[in-house]
């Protein structure tokens, strides 16, 4: 019997029962989705992750403080916190100074800023003037922090371009006093947007010179045993050949001023921009895979859902398969017959499920929130995936179907 | 046409064994109308299903058509069943909105006849039971007569060697009875079709040439009736 005689069939026993066929395949629809818009949303977030870290600047290394292992500051040591000092950025400073075109400290914290009616939490970093140039910021009005408000500990602050954007909507912030956790502070520069990069935009900021921030603003918080405290020194390295010496003399020159012994673990983390990439692409993979875990057990459960209609379906279509039999029906034909059935509604389901997903990816981008990445591998996944679940889960059917005995069939009330 | 010999169903109830048939031998000769009848449970359902190739005997010889089909399996049944058999049921058993001619085309389909020629040959069937008119129908549209009538249409499509008939009138009242005894009767005196009536029903019965009954499995007589009722006569004069 043809294939397409068997579509036939299909669909019209689909469409005998359309609201049924629908509520069917709705598992499978929210779980292809799912997975599309899911793997669209992850990869969107990886690539422009990716991209953020890549406009810092290549040679970029940051010291950060830490145990090395664990890769977050702060979270190292059991024993006690390790911090990274000014102290430590000022030896770096003497003592580096072949390779090296800027080395940068800085120190953030969040405080309520305010302007008026509007304030927001916000990272403020204390920074110095080479900042702007290491993290390749481009002043939109006004100028960056200079040697001069390092001198003078200055109350002026520099705004990225979200933030000024909240603050101010559309009034000019330069020249304008806002307040930082209840401290004036002058306006003098707005930022240049670098452009959406996932979270933590990094637009959302103020800066701030970093002597003024730790005579006027950070207070104890930025205090370790009398010594002023960095979060973390961004060393611009000349060329990309030049990194692992950089890299290596920065280690030797900390750890001596730390008094690490040469068995001791270092307390602080030295990494270079292809480090944060591939931790952070290793993240969100994680990420992606254990939420596409998630939908595939959506899409598991869609499946035993058509499993368990089809069933229901074989039995209440007894007597039609038993006359089926009796004109000549051989069992592999009603065994196709009923496959066929299956796959169509997981298929359909697919197709639908794609479409959603993708609407919803393209959604998402609409907003702003993220730009998904829709790529065609994802999308066949997504559409073998359903194809082949439609197949699992309706070769048992099928065989109870194609295996009723045609005479007891036909009598079945 | 039909030869049989010590056929045997036997069927596992639990502990117990039932002998559905029981040793049951008889001959049809092609051109016959015959009635085989019997109250329920006395083994002619069994019967009709080996008859019909839907069931296979436990033991037994059975030859149909000069082929022996008693140990065919089941594609070869199925095969069987779509070429040389052709099935009228009590309950019609037509496929629910799906118009009267593709519920003729169905044994075409499954026999591998495609296109027009599915076509023209299942509307010649539906001429034959002049039900042409209604083709494009669905079951839920027609008549239980009319019904009747499609799945007898369906049940000639593939010219078959024997029209098998279970409790046709069974779901129909007595006029319709009537119009679908008439019509098995022209199709066995005109077109010499072969007609195997399972019923249990005497008047129904009464309507055959022949006449076998069947008790416990075992045949108990096998009668030529030697007057046959006309469906279809005047019946004023009958009841006379």
């Amino acid at each position: 019997m043809l294939f397409s005689e068997n579509l036939k069939i299909a669909l019209r026993a689909l469409r005998a029962n359309k609201l049924r066929s629908v509520l069917t395949i709705l598992g499978i629809v929210i779980g292809v989705a799912t997975v599309v818009a899911l793997l669209a949303l992850g990869k969107g977030t990886t690539a422009s992750v990716t991209s953020s870290i890549q406009s810092n600047g290549s040679n970029l290394l940051t010291v950060s403080a830490g145990k090395q292992q664990s890769g977050r500051p702060g979270a190292g040591g059991s024993q006690q916190a390790s911090y990274l000092y000014y102290a430590d950025y000022q030896l770096l400073q003497r003592s580096l100074t072949e390779n090296v075109t800027a080395i940068v400290p800085s120190y953030q914290a969040s405080y309520l800023v305010k302007y008026g009616n509007e304030s927001f939490d916000v990272n403020v970093t204390g920074v110095t003037k080479d900042y702007q140039e290491v993290h390749s910021y481009k002043v939109a009005k006004g100028r960056f922090v200079s040697d001069g408000d390092e001198k003078s500990q200055g109350l002026v602050a520099i705004l990225g371009s979200q933030t000024a954007k909240d603050l101010f909507g559309g009034l000019t912030p330069v020249g304008k006093t806002i307040s930082i956790n209840g401290i004036k502070f002058e306006v003098v520069g707005v930022l240049e947007s670098k452009g959406s990069s996932g979270f933590g935009s990094s637009d959302d900021a103020v800066f701030i010179p970093l002597e003024t921030g730790y005579n006027k603003l950070f207070g104890s918080k930025a205090m370790y045993n009398d010594k002023k405290v960095v979060n973390s020194i961004a060393i611009s390295v000349k060329t990309t050949d030049a990194m692992d010496t950089v890299s290596a003399q920065t280690k030797f020159l900390i750890r001596r001023s730390h008094k690490l012994a040469s068995s001791d673990e270092l307390d602080f983390n030295v990494l270079s921009q292809a480090d944060l990439l591939s931790t952070i692409t290793s993240v969100t993979n994680t990420l992606t895979i254990f939420l596409g875990a998630i939908a595939g057990i959506s899409l598991l459960v869609g499946g035993i859902g058509i499993m368990n209609i089809m069933l229901v379906s074989v039995t209440e279509r007894t007597k039609e398969i038993g006359l089926r039999k009796a004109v000549g029906a051989t069992k592999n034909q009603i065994l196709t017959q009923f496959l066929i059935e299956t796959v169509t509604l997981s298929l359909l389901g697919g197709i639908i499920g794609i479409s959603l997903g993708v609407g919803i990816a393209l959604l998402f981008t609409a907003t702003g929130l993220l730009t998904a990445v829709i790529t065609a591998d994802s999308i066949a996944l997504a559409f073998f995936f359903a194809l082949a679940i439609g197949v699992f889960f309706g070769i048992y059917p099928a065989f109870r179907a194609a295996n009723l005995t045609p005479m007891v069939a036909l009598r079945y009330e | 046409m039909i030869q049989t010999q010590d056929l045997m169903k036997v069927y596992q109830m639990g502990d117990t064994e039932v002998h559905a048939l029981d040793g049951a031998s008889f001959t049809i000769n092609k051109g016959e109308m015959v009635a085989i009848m019997g109250p329920s449970g006395s083994g002619k359902s069994t019967l009709m299903s080996i008859i019909g190739c839907l069931d296979a005997p436990t033991s037994g010889k059975y030859m149909l058509d000069d082929v022996a089909v008693e140990n065919m399996d089941e594609t070869k049944l199925a095969e069987i069943r779509g070429k040389k058999i052709g099935f009228v049921f009590q309950q019609f058993n037509l496929l629910a909105r799906t118009s009267a001619l593709e519920n003729v085309m169905l044994p075409l389909t499954y026999a591998g006849v495609s296109g027009k020629e599915r076509n023209d040959r299942a509307l010649k069937a539906l001429e034959r039971v002049r039900l042409s008119d209604r083709k494009d129908h669905a079951p839920s549209e027609l008549s239980g007569g009319q019904q009747q009538r499609v799945a007898i249409a369906r049940a000639l499509v593939n010219e078959p060697a024997i029209l098998l008939a279970d409790e046709p009138t069974g779901a129909l009242d007595s006029k319709t009875s009537i119009e679908i005894m008439e019509l098995f009767q022209n199709l066995h005196k005109e077109h010499g079709q072969t007609v195997i009536l399972v019923t249990h029903d005497a008047y129904v019965a009464r309507h055959c040439d022949r006449i076998i009954k069947i008790s416990d499995g075992q045949i108990v007589s096998d009668e030529i009736n030697r007057n046959p009722i006309k469906a279809g006569a005047p019946r004023t004069e009958e009841k006379m």
